[in-house]
């Protein structure tokens, strides 16, 4: 009996520097919204008592609406971008070649280093008069394209950027998906005389279905936290356009101070990108694979 | 034959589109300014003019260092304190054991957008802001690691761990002279995730930290590149920039299969 007890006591004690952090960081914080959302707090002078009006308030913000749809944007034009680029390449890869670490590798190194690494260099790729894209646009007889300054580019060129960065990693996770294809599925098919296309449309594709799906999850989780690109390359300009949620929420907490209302929108922003992973995954487990 | 050419011609463009920027950006930063805005790699004469500036106007040598302490406590912490978590959960029997996984499983799912303002204010009380608890203490734990470290540890069989206990050892001592040794991957892959992601994390610096001798590399470069301090010059900014990547690239370039291979772990389980 004591014995059980002993060992009872030694897991608990093996756990508990767990448990203390998180009931600290964790739980405390996730209660602390839920009073903070009812309250106008400036950091510095008392809480103020608001009620329901950090809410009302959110439902009227045509700013934080307007991020929103930024945020959709940004992920309709990178989602897709991700999914193709990284078929294309890891499909490459599986075939039997040569020095396929190398490659693998080098498609990979974007993925290791810092977005900021990756705004500074992009500002300049993007430049306008000087960038390094628009040169070699123009040395090809093509228009220059107003990547950052126009409206109606900035976003894309900021999702452009984004696919860049992450896709290495998808690569990996394709390749990973088609290396669990049975080979005998594509004899099969040599033997029935199946072009390249048609193995590619009825047997990679559906067999790859749950990758596909894991990569969307991943790139929509990533895309709702994009905050430090357009921070650095565009600071939400021009005209809001490239101005993500997770980059209003900040700006509303610590270039306003208005913390009650920044973790409202914090508390309706989780809410928003939990469902959304719900609604996917749900998607998921209906797969018949 | 010719499949196969235009096989490696688009995996070397594809190679070309990743690296070569990198390639770019590092010669940029040798260039003089005015020869930065072109295509090409070699300029008229090699200059660190940039390299000088940003030593000159910014601590990046202290930040380099608050970065290590910062990235390195964290990574510590979170492979002792996950490991022991994770042991308990796959190698003994006690009351709540489920209830506490099914909790670690739920929590990973909470958008970290629904606690960074509370954490936030949490600081505050705490008077942690402009400190290196700030920045440290709430990265201390992973429940992502707690998952890679369980899992791993229920393949270890469990005549092993009877022999360690017939020879008087503790649990601490099983998991620490018995299980860590064996344990080499999955201490690699929670140890580089670990490790990249406080080294890239910018947000969280950014929020706590206001004092430059306590900035982070990457939140010094974005300060400086943003704040003006740059003065829009090219140069100088990617000198920045390259400062900041180096460390990571060189510990890609040694260890760039765990690297691959703890993401995608990361990736598939996530």
């Amino acid at each position: 009996m004591t014995r059980i007890k002993h060992k009872n006591l030694v897991a608990y004690g093996l756990v508990a520097p767990y448990w203390i952090h998180f009931s600290i960081f964790m739980a405390y914080p996730l209660i602390f919204s839920l009073i903070l959302v009812f309250h106008k707090w400036d950091v510095y002078t008392p809480m103020q008592f608001v009620g329901l009006r950090n809410f009302v308030r959110l439902f009227q913000d045509d700013l934080f609406l307007q991020s929103l749809l930024n945020t959709l944007l940004f992920l309709l034009i990178h989602i897709p971008l991700q999914i193709v680029a990284a078929l294309l390449f890891s499909v490459l890869l599986n075939e039997k070649i040569r020095a396929r670490g190398f490659f693998r590798a080098a498609y990979f190194m974007p993925v290791v280093i810092s977005g900021v690494v990756i705004s500074l260099l992009w500002q300049q790729l993007y430049s306008q008069e000087n960038g390094v894209l628009n040169l070699l646009l123009a040395h090809i007889g093509l228009p220059k394209i107003p990547w950052l300054i126009s409206p109606e580019w900035a976003m894309p060129s900021i999702a452009i950027m984004a696919t860049w960065k992450n896709v290495g990693l998808y690569i990996v996770l394709f390749l990973a998906g088609l290396q669990t294809i049975p080979s005998y599925l594509y004899e099969a098919a040599d033997i029935d005389g199946a072009s390249v296309w048609q193995k590619f449309r009825s047997i990679t594709l559906p067999m790859l279905n749950p990758t596909v799906l894991l990569v969307m999850i991943l790139s929509t989780i990533g895309g709702f936290s994009l905050f430090i690109e357009p921070y650095m390359l565009t600071g939400g300009g021009p005209m809001n356009r490239t101005l993500s949620a997770m980059l209003y929420i900040y700006k509303q907490a610590f270039y306003f101070n208005r913390m009650g209302y920044a973790a409202t929108l914090g508390f309706f922003f989780a809410l928003l990108i939990l469902s959304v992973v719900l609604v996917q995954r749900k998607i998921i487990e209906q797969e018949p694979e | 034959m010719a499949k196969k050419a235009a096989l490696y011609a688009v995996l070397l463009a594809g190679t070309v589109v990743f690296i070569y920027p990198f390639v770019w950006m590092v010669f940029a930063t040798l260039k003089p300014e005015m020869e930065i805005p072109t295509f090409g790699l070699w300029p008229s004469r090699f200059t660190l003019q940039h390299y000088e500036q940003v030593f000159a106007k910014i601590p990046i040598g202290r930040a380099f260092v608050n970065s290590i302490v910062v990235a390195g406590a964290i990574t510590a912490s979170v492979l002792l304190f996950s490991s022991m978590v994770g042991y308990a959960l796959s190698r003994l029997r006690f009351p709540g054991k489920n209830l506490m996984f099914m909790l670690i499983l739920f929590t990973m799912m909470i958008p970290f957008q629904l606690t960074l303002i509370p954490l936030y204010v949490l600081m505050v009380k705490l008077h942690w802001t402009d400190t290196y608890l700030a920045l440290i203490v709430p990265g201390m734990m992973s429940g992502f690691g707690i998952l890679l470290f369980r899992q791993f540890f229920q393949t270890i069989p469990q005549a092993l761990l009877d022999a360690a206990r017939v020879d008087g050892l503790s649990d601490l001592q099983i998991l620490f002279r018995v299980i860590w040794p064996l344990s080499r991957p999955v201490l690699i892959t929670v140890g580089i995730l670990t490790f990249m992601n406080s080294w890239n994390e910018v947000l969280w610096p950014l929020i706590v930290v206001r004092k430059s001798e306590l900035m982070t590399m990457p939140q010094i470069v974005t300060i400086f590149a943003v704040g003006g301090m740059a003065e829009a010059q090219l140069g100088i900014k990617l000198a920045a920039a390259t400062l900041l990547a180096v460390p990571i690239v060189l510990a890609y370039s040694f260890f760039q299969r765990y690297f691959i291979e703890s993401m995608a772990t990361s990736g598939l389980k996530g």
